[in-house]
């Protein structure tokens, strides 16, 4: 199933949630909408779903407008960020609501709508759990209750809300990859929604990132991290430490620090350099050493430069003892931006 | 008073004493002003033994009484119930203007007196009310009569179910709901399925509240009942007529038999409450 989503507008009263977006997704693929509280994501999954509808603008499913059509009409399956399971009935009865609702001669029979319960169980590796509540579950067994009475329809598009957001750390490592191996089983086109640049680059094909309302950048883990479009996506994907200045001639300048910015217009300036960017150089600018600590396989060191602007600096393990007291760097990649 | 540390001592108990003191001043005090009246209604009631109670409940104008107020129970509390669970969906489920003010409104009956609920449904029904003359014309009795008795009682217990019912619904909110409608359910199977079963243990604290305050109801049915012995006197009125004429084992066995309903609303919520946990509530 493909999905485009052509100049499409949403206000929440005056508050613009989206603004102008235009988003292709290609079938089978999976993609993450990425950005900070507020920027729109899940306004933008919702409108996908048929939860909401926008202003303006048009939702293509496969060519077709159905920008106003229902959620049901759409046939996709949403993964709610608090689950939002049916609490007073069975996990089996969970997962077989989206067929149980069905009427007439599309409604399976009771045989294959158990069956179907059961392979989705397996699925997402509760079999045997069908008959327990959803309040005698952990939080990780809801979600992939969720996941699977998403599935149950089989669904155009799968579309999940901050999925991992309220559980702990390892359970969402374990789910993230879980999700990614149900998506190769099933090879739905699956959109989800998070706030944790981790889980995105990690989990999906590609990556969107919206900033108040717009998209900034789309593209794979890779190229949003490593040729970051615009200042914010920098600043957002990866780290970075940031330096305020001014560009003259294809040159950056922040007080003593001097970085190359070929390309960008002359005038005030945002550079970013990645903490692995910056290497021992003798021919580069110098900082002075603040602390140095080892971090499994890394060097983490923090600097500031001459005129106290701090920086942190990622390097290898072996070269720990170098970094001590006054030493020069330079950047090997930097990312300047206009502002 | 033993300060002993025990293993389930938690940081926020409080001494010894003054756990003591806080259970002793709340004991006191319910005996006080709750349990030596309410027995004194019942030891009142049986001064002259049970046989003189019973024939005191057992004669036809308390009779009367006693079905006049389950009649006007059983209609006000199936209307606060409808009304409730539309008022509270309306207003957790949906945005809309003016919904602080509808909020408010709701709230009109726990603030105006009873009495000034009573005298509304006069000025509208009554002889000289706005709709007084027409009545007598097509021959309809509201004041004085069973249907005005009715409305001041929906009038004063209307609050309780939605009351009950907006805070729970506003809590969970909208996403299971949701999570039906984009499997393909319809609004009414949505309702019924995902809605009613979440809320139904609250829909019923509502009830039994609303209930018991629709059959003790004193002020307000007071003022459109007219007091004809037999026809319009609820068990609270009936209460007072019979105490007003000094015939008090009369008035305290009737008042003993609405203290048994009470007792029995307050048995049935009890186990309301203790039924909920099993159905497994806490989703998150």
């Amino acid at each position: 199933m493909t999905i485009s989503i052509r100049s499409v507008d949403k206000k929440f009263g005056r508050y613009p949630a989206l603004n102008k977006v235009d988003l292709e997704i290609a079938d089978g693929e999976l993609l993450a909408l990425l950005g900070p509280s507020g920027s729109g994501k899940t306004t933008l999954l919702r409108t996908i779903a048929g939860l909401e509808f926008p202003d303006a603008g048009q939702v293509l499913f496969h060519g077709q407008d159905v920008t106003f059509a229902s959620a049901a009409a759409r046939r996709v399956g949403f993964v709610f960020q608090q689950y939002a399971l049916f609490k007073h009935m069975t996990v089996a009865k969970n997962i077989a609501f989206g067929l149980d609702v069905r009427k007439g001669k599309d409604k399976p029979s009771k045989i294959e709508i158990e069956k179907r319960v059961d392979e989705l169980l397996k699925l997402v590796e509760l079999d045997g759990l069908g008959k327990r509540y959803p309040s005698q579950l952990s939080g990780g067994q809801r979600q992939r209750v969720a996941l699977s009475r998403a599935l149950a329809v089989q669904p155009s598009v799968l579309l999940l809300d901050e999925p991992f957001g309220a559980l702990d750390a390892t359970v969402r490592k374990s789910l993230r990859k879980e999700l990614r191996r149900v998506h190769d089983a099933t090879g739905v086109t699956t959109i989800f929604v998070t706030h944790d640049q981790e889980e995105a680059l990690e989990l999906a094909d590609r990556v969107a990132i919206l900033n108040k309302g717009q998209i900034e950048q789309v593209g794979t883990p890779d190229q949003v991290h490593d040729q970051p479009q615009t200042a914010f996506v920098c600043g957002f994907v990866g780290e970075a430490n940031s330096f305020e200045g001014q560009v003259a001639g294809g040159q950056f300048t922040a007080g003593a620090l001097r970085l190359p910015a070929a390309g960008v217009r002359d005038g005030a300036a945002t550079a970013y350099v990645r903490p692995h960017d910056f290497v021992l150089d003798e021919t580069g600018f110098e900082v002075r050493v603040e602390r140095a600590h080892v971090q499994g396989p890394l060097t983490a060191v923090s600097a500031a430069t001459l005129d106290g602007h701090p920086l942190e600096i990622s390097a290898s393990r072996a070269e720990a003892a170098l970094f001590q007291g006054a030493v020069k760097i330079a950047a090997r990649k930097t990312h300047v931006y206009a502002v | 008073m033993s300060a002993a540390p025990s293993r389930s001592r938690r940081a926020t108990d409080d001494p010894a004493w003054a756990k003591a003191l806080v259970i002793g001043v709340v004991l006191v005090f319910l005996a006080l002003v709750l349990i030596v009246p309410l027995a004194a209604v019942f030891a009142e009631a049986l001064r002259r033994g049970l046989d003189a109670a019973l024939v005191a409940v057992n004669n036809p104008d308390a009779l009367a009484a006693v079905k006049l107020t389950l009649l006007t129970a059983a209609i006000a509390v199936p209307f606060n119930a409808v009304f409730g669970l539309c008022a509270s969906w309306a207003i957790a489920k949906h945005e809309f203007r003016g919904k602080p003010l509808l909020i408010t409104l709701i709230d009109l009956p726990f603030s105006v007196s009873p009495v000034v609920a009573g005298l509304i449904y006069v000025l509208i029904f009554g002889m000289q009310g706005w709709f007084g003359e027409w009545l007598v014309d097509n021959d309809i009795k509201v004041i004085f009569a069973v249907p005005g008795i009715v409305l001041a009682t929906v009038f004063v217990t209307f609050p309780f179910v939605a009351r009950e019912l907006i805070p729970l619904m506003q809590e969970q909110g909208t996403s299971e709901e949701e999570a039906a409608i984009s499997m393909g359910a319809s609004g009414l199977y949505t309702f019924w399925r995902v809605t009613a079963p979440n809320v139904r243990w609250g829909l019923m604290y509502g009830v039994l509240l609303s209930n018991a305050r629709a059959m003790g109801e004193f002020g307000a049915v007071s003022v459109v009942s007219g007091h004809i012995r037999g026809l319009t006197n609820t068990m609270p009125l009936h209460v007072e007529i019979l105490y007003n004429e000094y015939d008090f084992v009369g008035a305290f066995a009737v008042a003993a038999l609405l203290c048994l309903l009470a007792v029995v609303t307050l048995v049935l919520k009890t186990a309301v409450e203790a039924a909920q946990p099993r159905t497994g509530r806490g989703g998150h």
